[in-house]
């Protein structure tokens, strides 16, 4: 029962993360977690997470964040795309590795998020915007191991 | 295990699927405006990962109330009657002044101010998205919120409802950067209209002549042109002006008066002209 519902727990989870309030202070340094659970199931199980259930998270985030739908989709649909991609290869890196990639991947989201925003309205882009970059990274090797942790548990594939 | 190009298209027109429905999408959605309506239901369907995003903070503050020391119950409320008292010597006098105005009105032909109806909200989730600054308040279409409509805090203008859910509705700061509000400086009433900069600390005053009256410590009000705010809330103070005669304008910032980093309890505000009338669900609304 539990077990057909752990992904979309997880990534239930993530969105609570993703919204929770926090002081402004800590903010600018939350960590992508919505990106970060959908990356580590998409390089677990390429078969059924990637870019389709990226693009629907991406339009849940947008109407959560409020902006204009289809943004966030985009972005993590590109970072989704990367992954799923390169996935056997990615699976044969080291955890630190990993997170490298997953820190690109983590630039290149909020890049694009930055960019549409721009094309949109006249948004300036401050160096604050990438602290998540750093954050994801540092997250990275932990979340992993939780999640491997889960899906063998679940025995999940 | 099967790979993922077994079945179902392959990755790469899934990702050109993906793509061509999200830009047609935040094409219909930000420049046709398309899902207005659907916003509603939208944001109504996500509301249960709000209330749960909300609950470990209101679980803290609800075991902070509960472990508040007797001593510090009646430290506050000493203050709080203090400040009770102030207040109602202040409104004694507003009521003579009010009175006396209306009459001036009156003698001048002016429509008298109606008064407006408010109903206090409480702040659900605050949005991440470092580009946009906006917020989610636990009030929605069941209590009479509309569109447009504007809010306060304690000190001033905080900002107006953009989109409304069922119990929900989202709020847009005043110092956001699609924002601008029309307001004047109190002390000699010229207009001026401020936009937001994306700080939540500074808006930025457009369109300034160099021979402006106008000087670092203005308190700025809300004009009530633009038929959205009502006239005469507090709304920014200048911190600083920049005549540099090269520039066409004056470069003029101000920090809104409202604590848009701290904001827990808001005032929503009905005017006597407002589309909808307030609903008050339960007695703790009023």
């Amino acid at each position: 029962m539990f077990k057909s519902y752990a992904i979309a727990l997880s990534i239930i989870a993530a969105l609570v993360l993703q919204i929770m309030p926090m002081p402004h202070l800590a903010d600018q340094f939350r960590p992508d977690w919505v990106l970060l659970v959908l990356c580590y199931w998409t390089l677990a199980l390429p078969n059924r997470v990637n870019v389709g259930i990226g693009f629907l998270v991406g339009l849940v985030m947008d109407i959560l964040l409020g902006t204009s739908l289809g943004i966030h989709s985009v972005a993590i649909c590109l970072c989704l795309f990367v992954l799923a991609a390169n996935y056997q290869r990615l699976r044969n890196y080291s955890v630190w590795q990993q997170s490298v990639v997953i820190g690109i991947l983590a630039a290149l989201y909020h890049v694009v998020v930055f960019w549409i925003q721009h094309l949109l309205t006249d948004v300036f882009f401050l160096f604050t915007y990438l602290w998540p970059v750093l954050t994801s990274m540092l997250i990275w090797p932990w979340l992993f191991l939780l999640l491997r942790k889960v899906r063998r548990q679940l025995r999940i594939s | 295990m099967n790979t993922i190009f077994t079945r179902g298209p392959s990755l790469q027109s899934r990702l050109a699927l993906a793509l061509i429905i999200s830009v047609l999408l935040i094409f219909i959605d930000h420049k046709l405006n398309g899902f207005a309506a659907a916003k509603v239901y939208l944001n109504s369907l996500v509301s249960p990962i709000q209330y749960l995003a909300t609950l470990p903070s209101q679980l803290l503050s609800a075991s902070a109330s509960r472990f508040t020391s007797h001593q510090k119950l009646l430290e506050e409320n000493n203050q709080l009657n203090l400040q009770a008292t102030r207040m109602s010597e202040k409104l004694q006098r507003f009521d003579l002044l009010k009175a006396e105005n209306d009459r001036l009105r009156i003698l001048l032909g002016t429509p008298v101010r109606p008064d407006s109806e408010k109903m206090i909200a409480e702040l659900m989730a605050v949005d991440n998205n470092p580009f946009s600054h906006q917020i989610v308040v636990d009030k929605g279409a069941i209590h009479g919120v509309y569109q447009g409509q504007s809010v306060l805090d304690d000190n001033g203008i905080v900002g107006q409802i953009m989109e409304v859910g069922t119990t929900t509705s989202r709020l847009l700061l005043v110092a956001d950067v699609t924002h601008a509000i029309p307001l004047r400086i109190a002390r000699n009433n010229v207009q001026l209209v401020a936009s937001g900069t994306g700080q939540l600390d500074e808006l930025y005053l457009q369109h300034v002549p160099h021979s402006a009256d106008i000087q670092v410590g203005d308190l700025l009000i809300s004009s009530g042109l633009g038929n959205v705010f009502p006239e005469g809330y507090p709304t920014a103070k200048i911190t600083s002006i920049v005549r540099d005669e090269t520039r066409p304008f004056a470069q003029v910032r101000a920090k809104p008066v409202a604590q848009l980093d701290r904001i827990k309890y808001l005032l929503l505000l009905w005017p006597a002209d407002a589309p909808q009338r307030p609903i008050f669900v339960s007695a703790q609304d009023v």
